[in-house]
This record gives C-alpha cells, structure tokens and sequence, in this order.
C-alpha cells in the first residue's frame, strides 16, 4: 500500500475521531510546544544578550581597563571578590601612560560612574547612574545627540560644570520644557545642561535613557571618586583585531608598570562583551543541555499515550482488520497503516505544539522583557520528533495488529 | 496441472481446544471446476465453516493439499496467502463486513488498493462493479445509509472487483429477508450464468437449491455430493 494512501487513511480516522485524537496528541503537542518555545526564547536572549546587552553596556570593538569586572552573569565566590578589592585601582596617571604608548589607533575615554540624586527645581530624580568621562565617551558609546550638544575636550580640560542628559532623564525633569542651558543639581553641585543623549531603549525592560554624563573633571568627580582614581579606561578600536592587539599591548603595559613578574596573574581587568557574555553563554548552554531532557519527558509521556490509544484502536478495529486481510492485506499492510496511523496523529500533535510554542514565545516577548527568535531549526526537529514518536509508539499496536489472525478477527464485533 | 478451479486431496484440520483434539475436517476430497455453482451445506458442527475458511486461504490445512487454479496453497505462508486471497478469491459475508466509514465506492475499492492498482483504474473498476450489481446511483453513500440487500450488493461488488477465480459466499442471505435473498441469489446466478464459479456456504436447503451442485459435510466428511436437478432460473425467480 504507498505511503500517501496509509497518511490519508490515517487522517480520515483521526477527523473520525476528533475528540479522542485530540486527548491522545497532547502529550505529544507539550513536548513540542516546550521545545519550541524553550529554543526561541533561549535563541531570543542569544540574539539580544550579543546585540543589546553587550553592545550597549560594554560597546562594538571596545574593552575596558578594570580593577574588576563591571558586568558578571554568573555567580562570584567570595574569595574571588577578596581578591579583586585587594587590586590596586586604576588612576589618570596608568590611563596617561597608556594612552601615550598604545600604538593601534583607539579612541579613548576614562570612566568614574556613581549613582546620584539630580534635581531641578523641586523636580527630583534618585539613583541616577551619572558617568564622569572624557569628550571620546559619546563616539565610544556611539550616543546620538537629540538636543543640544556633548561637551568638548576643552571642557574636560577646564573642568567645566557642563552636563549632558539621559532622554528619560531629561524628560522626568523638564516635562516637555527645554532643558538646554538650565541649571541642574548633580549630587548638590550646579551644573548646565547642554545636550540631551537620543532615545536608546530599554534592557530587560530596564531604562537606558536614565543618565548623565559630565566631564571627568568636573566638580562631581570629588562625589564618585577619590583624586585621581577612575573606574574604567575604554578603548574603542575599528575592528575586533585591532582590538586584539589593543588588548595585548595594553596587558604588557601594565604589567609592565605594576612590575609583575611572568607567571604572577594580572592584577586589573580587561573587560569585552565577549567576557561580558561568558555568564550567560553558560546559562544558555545549561539550558539548551536541560532542555532535551524535558522535552524527552513530555515526548515519552506522549508516546505512552499514542502507544495506548493505538492499542486501543486496534482492538476496537480487531474486524476491520480481518476484513481487511481477508481481502488481501498482507502484514506488512496492516504494520504499516497503524504505524503511520500513529505517526501521523503524534504529527498532528507536533504541528499543534510548533503552533503552541511560537505563540507562546511571541507571548513572552510582548508580555515580558524577555525576547524570543524563532530558531527554524526547532521546527524542523519538531516534526522529525513527532514522526519518530509516533512511528515508534505504533510499532507494538501495529505488530499485533498485523498478526491478528483474520478469521478470528472478523468474528468479533 | 488439473482444468479444475479446486482441488482438494485428504484435506485435514485439527484444533487444539482444551486439550481437547477436534478434528472439523477429516479428509476432504473434491474437485470444482470452472463456472461451477456449489453450494457447500451441513449442520453445525459439519465442519462447513472451517472448510469454507480452508477453500478461502484463511486457514491452512493440518494435512492434505489444495490446489487453487494450478498453484498448491496449502504450503503456502502468510503473506502470499493474502496475496492469493487478493488475486484470486472474491469473499461475501453473512454479515457483509463493509468498512463502516467508507463509502460504498472505497469498500469496492479496498481489494485493489492491497493490489497496487493505480487510483484511476481503481476508481473505474469499482464503479463498473457497483454498477454491475445496480448500485451505480449509490455510490458515494455509506454503508449505514443502505439497505441490508444494498450493503451485500456492495459486499457482492467488492468481491468482484478483483476478478477473481472464485466468489465465495458464506450464508449470503442469514442476514436478509426473504424478498431480499432472492434478490441476492438472482445476483449470483447472473454472475454464474456470464462465467464465474461460485462457491455458496449455507445450512439453508432452498438456498442450496440456487446451486447446480450440493456437497453436503456431516463429522468433517463429505456425506453426499449430488448434482441438482435443475428448477429453471426463471422458476427459481418466481
């Protein structure tokens, strides 16, 4: 008998069937809607985490000179915090030195951040990341302008009371009025506001519009830092093997001017989105080795389920198949319109569940801050997953049903 | 290689039942030929059903041998008895045994799809079966929306559909009323009458009398096998 009469006799007796059909499919449809849904968010976050989270926290091509990492995805031993605060910190004197002997060509920014309150009168904002930087900082972190403009490197040169706002945060405190040349308190020091940084979005649902950015040596510097300590020195190359390079000259020149031996660990940072990734790139391959065991639980719940409605069905047809080897169906006949039977039904149930798992994904990236990206992969696997479960889980219904003896079989009724 | 449609030589079949032997055929001998019209009868327990599933190629024999239009099938296995059960053997049920939920046209359809015959073809020859037994307008109906003459025209259809070298009916008519089984063995002797042999199994005597040859079965033997003295169709019909 070809294959397409088996699927079509198959498809007729589950339309036969709806309600019973669709009972037995479940298993199937759960295991496959896990997987679907699983591997889009998990593809999703892959997608963001590389694009969002690293490019906007860390920066394209970029790293940074750190006493310690500033982004950590995973958990850190208490040992290793001991170990990092021990670190002597990052001064303007090791950022001078390097930016007078890195050879690849860089743009270069120091970094001290703090959290502190800003207000314009009456108006309050709390907890505001406010960055103290060079002029580079805006080109590193590639910020658009809306209003206004960035400070200048004569004003960093000056320490001028000059500060440029977050869109978010700007909005908050002006309203709608225009905040250019208004004076704002940053920590209780007067600044003016000269530019407003364009709308950048959100990260897991985090704003990342509310900042302020001010010169690294302005009078809030004395509030985020002691003298002449920086949190960060970034440098930004044009391409990641400049940024190799970078990366390498910039090892050798402070382990050079901390006078550490060969073989004695680095003592500062260097912090890439790549590292920055490295939390999450083990949650994720934690995940994707979790996953196929959960989807194996729902898909063998599954198989048992279309294994027992197929014994079933056998026996209810018990004449249907003496009648039908009566008329000259062989075994291998019978074997293969239950197994198909079966297969197409735990199908079915796989096409429901892709159905269930990217409706569920697409729930989960409109109503949470989690994205999801369709893998087409997993569509793919999902069906080969409900053919193999199903062909399967029909093998033993349609062994017995294949050797019914037909005289016997159309005898019951 | 005989000219005989049937041949059947010491046929044999025991069961084991309860440790109990039983033996439904002790050594059946017979000869059917070409475009017979046989009616095969007994009481219960004459051994008449098992020697209407041994002459179908539904159970094997325990000993003897059956010849089917040339070809010894009681040595033969599984699945080519189902192909010769396919090919050359056209079955007819008491209880006509139609797929409920196919139409009358995939019923007659279902020999040839275990055949391999292409749709098309299989999609002619069954309409040119059930329009053969006058179901030509009902095709497309199931089998619970027919009557019990329809559904066994049906049956009747579909086991012609093959071509086959015997037609087989077992009770034909023990679901029928009487009206109807006339109808019914009208049927079958046309299908005689243009050149099918056709083998009728039955415990009812006027039944038996549509055939032109009754081999009556008592203990697993053959007590009698009689030519009939042949009333005319016509009178039969009447």
């Amino acid at each position: 008998m070809p294959l397409y009469e088996a699927v079509r006799l198959a498809l007729a007796s589950i339309r036969a069937q709806k309600l019973k059909s669709f009972f037995s499919l479940v298993g199937v449809m759960i295991g496959v809607t896990f997987l679907i849904a699983v591997v889009s968010i998990v593809q999703g976050m892959n997608v963001y985490m590389t694009d969002k989270f690293a490019g906007a926290l860390v920066g394209v091509n970029t790293f940074h000179v750190r006493q310690r990492p500033n982004i950590m995805t995973g958990d850190v031993e208490g040992e290793q915090w001991r170990e990092w605060s021990r670190r002597p910190r990052i001064t303007n004197e090791d950022a001078e030195f390097l930016r007078e002997r890195v050879t690849v060509p860089a743009r270069m920014s120091r970094q001290g951040f703090d959290q502190l309150t800003i207000r314009w009168q009456g108006r309050e904002a709390a907890q505001i990341q406010v960055s103290t930087t060079d002029a580079d900082y805006f080109a590193i972190k590639n910020y658009d302008i809306a209003e206004g403009r960035a400070f200048a490197p004569q004003e960093v040169q000056v320490g001028a009371n000059v500060v440029v706002l977050g869109f978010e945060l700007a909005k908050k405190l002006f309203d709608g009025r225009d905040p250019l040349g208004e004076m704002i308190s940053v920590g209780g020091l007067p600044h003016r506001v000269i530019g407003v940084v364009a709308e950048q979005g959100t990260l897991f649902g985090i704003s990342l519009d509310k900042f302020a950015v001010v010169p690294i040596t302005s009078p809030v510097r004395r509030l985020v830092n002691r003298p002449r300590v920086i949190d960060d020195f970034t440098i930004q190359t044009d391409d990641i093997p400049q940024m190799r390079e970078a990366m390498d000259e910039v090892t050798a020149l402070m382990r050079a001017r901390r006078g550490l031996k060969p073989g004695e660990e680095n003592n500062f940072y260097l912090e890439t989105a790549e590292g920055a990734l490295a939390g999450w790139e083990k949650i994720s391959a934690i995940l994707f080795l979790a996953l196929p065991g959960l989807v194996a639980i729902s898909l063998v719940v599954g198989g048992i389920v279309i294994m027992n409605i197929m014994l079933m069905s056998v026996s209810e047809r018990t004449s249907e198949i003496g009648v039908r080897k009566a008329l000259g169906a062989k075994r291998s006949d019978i074997m293969a319109q239950f197994v198909v039977e079966s297969a197409t039904l735990s199908v079915v149930g796989a096409l429901f569940g892709i159905g269930a798992g990217l409706l569920l994904a697409m729930a989960v990236a409109a109503f949470t801050p989690l994205p999801a990206a369709v893998a087409p992969w997993s569509i793919g696997v999902g069906v080969g997953l409900g053919i193999l479960v199903g062909m399967v889980a029909g093998i033993m219904p349609a062994r017995q049903a294949s050797r019914l003896d037909p005289v016997a079989a159309m005898r019951q009724e | 290689m005989s000219a005989s449609v049937i041949r059947l030589e010491g046929i044999t079949r025991e069961y084991q039942m309860g440790g109990e032997r039983i033996r439904a055929l002790a050594g059946i001998d017979l000869e059917i030929d070409r475009n017979e019209y046989v009616a095969i009868m007994g009481p219960s327990g004459s051994g008449k059903s098992t020697m209407m599933n041994t002459l179908g190629c539904l159970d094997t024999p325990t000993s003897g041998r059956y010849w089917l239009n040339g070809h010894e099938v009681s040595r033969m296995v599984d699945d080519d008895l189902a192909r010769v059960r396919n090919r050359e053997i056209g079955f007819v049920f008491q209880t006509f045994n139609l797929l409920p939920r196919a139409s009358a046209l995939a019923n007659v359809e279902l020999p040839l799809v275990y055949a391999g015959t292409s749709t098309r073809e299989r999609r002619r020859r069954a309409e040119e079966a059930l329009t053969r037994v006058g179901l030509g307008a009902r095709m497309h109906h199931r089998p619970n929306e027919l009557s019990g003459g329809q559904r066994q025209r049906v049956a009747i259809a579909r086991a012609l559909v093959n071509r086959p070298s015997i037609l087989l009916a077992d009770e034909p008519t023990g679901n029928l009323d009487s009206a109807t089984s006339v109808e019914i063995m009208r049927v079958f002797g046309e299908l005689q009458a243009e050149g099918q042999t056709v083998i009728l199994v039955t415990h009812e005597p006027d039944i038996a009398e549509h055939a032109h040859r009754v081999v009556v079965l008592r203990d697993g033997r053959i007590e009698t096998d009689r030519a009939v003295a042949r009333p005319t169709l016509a009178a039969a019909v009447a």
